[in-house]
């Protein structure tokens, strides 16, 4: 494509500006391939030169440094403990002695468990003072994938405070032999509510996230990789155990799933309706919501506070109430088919979730009357800071309503809200309440009953990621595949996105 | 006359128009925006059917709809999301305000990283994990039944990935403010909570407020949690069993009534905080 020297590009329009972003972002994507597959063998060459200089440091420290550091790789802490810093040498030798009691009493059976992913199912065992038989539980393959995974950390964890705590030994010395004092426990612990006092703050909301966040979607991104759904438990029926790529075939396999469509046909009509829904859904409202907040911020307009204060009390009414609400309103027997049918202005009752092409318009439509008064609150905000003698030299070089919005406040809308729109879009492509309280996904895809998690028209990705997970034939291996591809499709748009953007800020200059 | 002032009578002529356009465009959408809570109220109070009907005003009035709600386990509910919220209040806004107020004022080597790592981990569906945390909650006895302590742990544990808004907030308390208490021989510890706290009462307050009101719209992770059990269920997993098929003739006016239990007291919360959550999203969503 034609590359624009820095003064052509200044001349451009803005949409023009737009397009050759775009187009020199998707062009330069071959270029980043072929660099990314250069620069490969020189980043192996800078790890392993990094892990070298580690192991030659750490062998270092282990012949230039005395009788207490030689006892530190053995016995951690020890160190610091001989050196009089009681508390870090304690910490350090707790850890590893936790660790070795774990990897003796249960790690160790977990770690050798994970390549199979147990042995041995449920099995029938004679009792004999029963006569009967009864079931035997042995190995779990759940447990064995998430303790095999958290063994993993812990093992990642051990090495780094091992490495750490070689690291403070040779620092140690150092210190001592230039005649200075080491830090004493007392300084420790002052230094944790200052200098290292992020530490401190974020230790309890960085466990939470590891343990509740990062450690499920490790596992939920390896059960991709497994057999494991309603009927391989791993527990109580049968165990599961590695697949390979195997579920990635079936999502994108041609060929006819159960007598319907094939799998990648529907999981490409459920994907290009969650980009069609969340186009829509983020744009309708945006444009909508920055349209009612320019009718109130008019000058001349009265009562503003009131009717703002009325939109945004619907934000306060919690939303499965209202969708809830609102999806009775439009069924087949409901409040507005009923009173159009008593006036006799239908003869049959309108079709709004009965029909794909009504159901996606009605869903568009109900999210506009839940999403304006955000939008709304937001433009107010951004509307307000927009500096009025913009406005007023428009006005007198002779700018019309049409132009000022077009030139100034529209311009500096997208501007500054540009990062919300992307945040927004993704929102909504996982907006899973609006669609599955509404309509739960329906009217059902026929085309589709092949696949799993009855597909309907109105689903998104998300919520027939939900439906797989749910009732007695959850496949689990399938729903986390379709997680992978969402995360996928929602990191490709972010990255096309922050590149394209103008509005790509430094975040120190606020500050 | 002359010209110009010809021109102008014209534009105020235009203007009177077009604000009766606004005001009747603002009539029309206050109605669209606040008949369906005026329906739900209305219905709420109907008792000569329970199923949807074809007109809005009651033929007969009465609180049998509400009396219904109290020998239900609507009770139960209601005291169940109560408990989530409050704690959800609570323990939320202190990891989040935690975390932002780290990520605003410290500068730390694992910083960069530690943002992205979190970006990228929130472009995963969290819907994924339901499944692993709905079984390790399960092996701890917090389903079912237990299911409310199981749900506060989990919405509490996550919550620092929603750090932006209040980090973006923090971002505009200046810093020379911090750097002066600490030449004055403030601890971090002391610049927080004497010097930036007091400064951060919007956010805080803000905080408190979304944590608040997320339990009680809450729907997908806690069905899944409390799955066919009753006691374990919050309002919006019990009422939505309501509506189902099976359901909705017999319990469309006691939905209508619950709708109005739970909406009433969040909505007064809400508009008492308002300046608050005002301030805060539209801070936020500048910021991005």
């Amino acid at each position: 494509m034609k590359q624009y020297s820095d003064l052509e590009y200044l001349r451009l329009s803005r949409w023009q500006k737009f397009v050759y972003k775009l187009l020199s972002f998707f062009s330069a994507i071959p270029l980043a391939i072929g660099h990314f597959f250069a620069n490969i063998g020189g980043w192996i060459k800078k790890g392993v030169t990094a892990v070298a200089d580690e192991f030659k440091d750490i062998g270092a420290t282990f012949i230039h440094g005395d009788w207490k550091t030689k006892v530190s790789y053995v016995v951690m802490g020890f160190g610091n403990l001989a050196r009089g810093q009681i508390l870090r040498g304690l910490l350090f030798l707790v850890f590893e002695i936790v660790f070795i009691i774990y990897m003796i009493t249960a790690g160790g059976y977990w770690m050798s468990m994970l390549p199979s992913l147990g042995k041995l199912g449920p099995t029938q065992e004679y009792n004999a003072v029963l006569d009967t038989y009864t079931t035997v539980y042995n190995d779990n393959s759940f447990k064995i994938l998430l303790y095999g995974v958290l063994t993993i950390f812990f093992i990642i964890a051990l090495v780094y405070t091992w490495r750490l705590n070689v690291k403070q030994n040779k620092l140690a010395e150092q210190i001592l032999k230039s005649g200075k004092k080491l830090k004493s426990d007392k300084d420790d612990l002052r230094s944790m509510v200052d200098e290292q006092f992020y530490k401190t703050l974020l230790a309890l909301p960085l466990t939470g996230i590891l343990v509740f966040t990062v450690l499920p979607i490790i596992f939920m991104i390896l059960v991709a990789f497994t057999n494991y759904d309603g009927t391989h438990n791993g527990y109580s029926n049968n165990l599961f155990t590695w697949v390979g790529l195997t579920n990635f075939n079936t999502l994108f396999s041609w060929q006819s799933a159960g007598g319907g469509q094939s799998y990648s046909a529907t999981f490409g009509e459920i994907l290009a309706w969650t980009l069609m829904w969340a186009f829509l859904a983020t744009f309708t409202n945006y444009f909508l919501g920055m349209f009612v907040a320019m009718m109130i911020n008019k000058k001349g307009i009265r009562l503003k506070k009131m009717w703002r204060t009325i939109l945004v009390m619907t934000i306060a009414i919690p939303q499965f109430i209202s969708l809830l609400y609102v999806s009775k309103m439009f069924a087949r027997n409901g409040l507005i088919n009923l009173t159009l049918l008593d006036w006799g202005w239908i003869k049959q009752p309108l079709p709004f979730w009965e029909d794909p092409t009504w159901a996606r318009v009605t869903v568009v439509l109900i999210n506009i009357w839940i999403g304006i008064p955000h939008l709304m609150l937001i433009a107010t905000g951004i509307l307000m800071n927009i500096p009025a003698d913009l406005y007023e030299s428009a006005r007198i070089d002779g700018a019309n309503a049409w132009q000022q919005y077009s030139k100034i406040t529209l311009p500096y809308m997208l501007f500054i809200t540009g990062p919300y729109l992307l945040t927004s879009f993704t929102g909504n492509m996982n907006n899973f309440n609006v669609i599955y309280l509404l309509t739960g996904g329906a009217p059902t895809n026929p085309a589709a009953s092949g696949a799993a998690g009855s597909v309907g028209y109105t689903d998104l990705l998300i919520t027939w990621l939900f439906k797989i997970t749910t009732g007695a034939e959850s496949q689990y291996y399938l729903a986390s595949v379709v997680g992978i591809m969402v995360f996928v499709v929602v990191a490709f748009i972010s990255l096309v996105v922050y590149n394209v953007l103008p509005s790509i800020k430094n975040e120190e200059d606020f500050q | 006359m002359n010209n110009t002032e010809k021109r102008h009578m014209g534009l105020k002529a235009l203007n009177r128009v077009s604000n009766t356009g606004i005001y009747i465009l603002l009539t029309v959408i206050s109605v669209v925006w606040l008949i369906p809570f005026v329906f739900i109220v209305l219905q709420s109070f109907r008792v000569e059917n329970t199923y949807q009907v074809g007109y809005v005003i009651p033929k007969q009035w009465g609180l049998q709809n509400y009396i219904n709600l109290w020998n239900s386990d609507f009770k139960r509910w209601y005291l169940n999301t109560l408990i989530i919220a409050l704690a959800a209040a609570v323990f939320q806004t202190i990891i989040q305000l935690c975390m932002s107020y780290t990520l605003s004022r410290f500068r730390f080597k694992l910083r960069g990283p530690l943002m992205r790592f979190m970006l990228i981990l929130g472009m995963f569906p969290g819907m994924l994990t339901m499944i692993i945390l709905y079984r390790v909650l399960s092996d701890l006895g917090l389903t079912q039944a237990n299911a409310v302590p199981g749900l506060i742990l989990v919405s509490v544990a996550s919550s620092g990935m929603g750090y932006y808004v209040s980090k973006g907030f923090f971002d505009t308390i200046p810093k020379s403010l911090d750097e002066a208490a600490r030449v004055d021989g403030a601890t971090r510890l002391q610049v927080l909570y004497k010097i930036i706290l007091p400064l951060a009462k919007p956010i805080v307050i803000y905080t408190i407020l979304t944590a608040f009101m997320g339990p009680w719209g809450d729907y997908v992770f806690a069905r899944y949690v409390a799955f066919g059990t009753s006691a374990g269920y919050n309002v919006a997993v019990g009422m939505y069993s309501w509506l189902t098929n099976d359901q909705i003739n017999r319990m469309y006016t006691t939905f209508c009534a619950g709708g109005v239990i739970v909406a009433v007291p969040v909505t007064i919360l809400f508009l008492c905080l308002q300046k608050y959550y005002v301030e805060g999203v539209t801070g936020g969503a500048v910021k991005g």
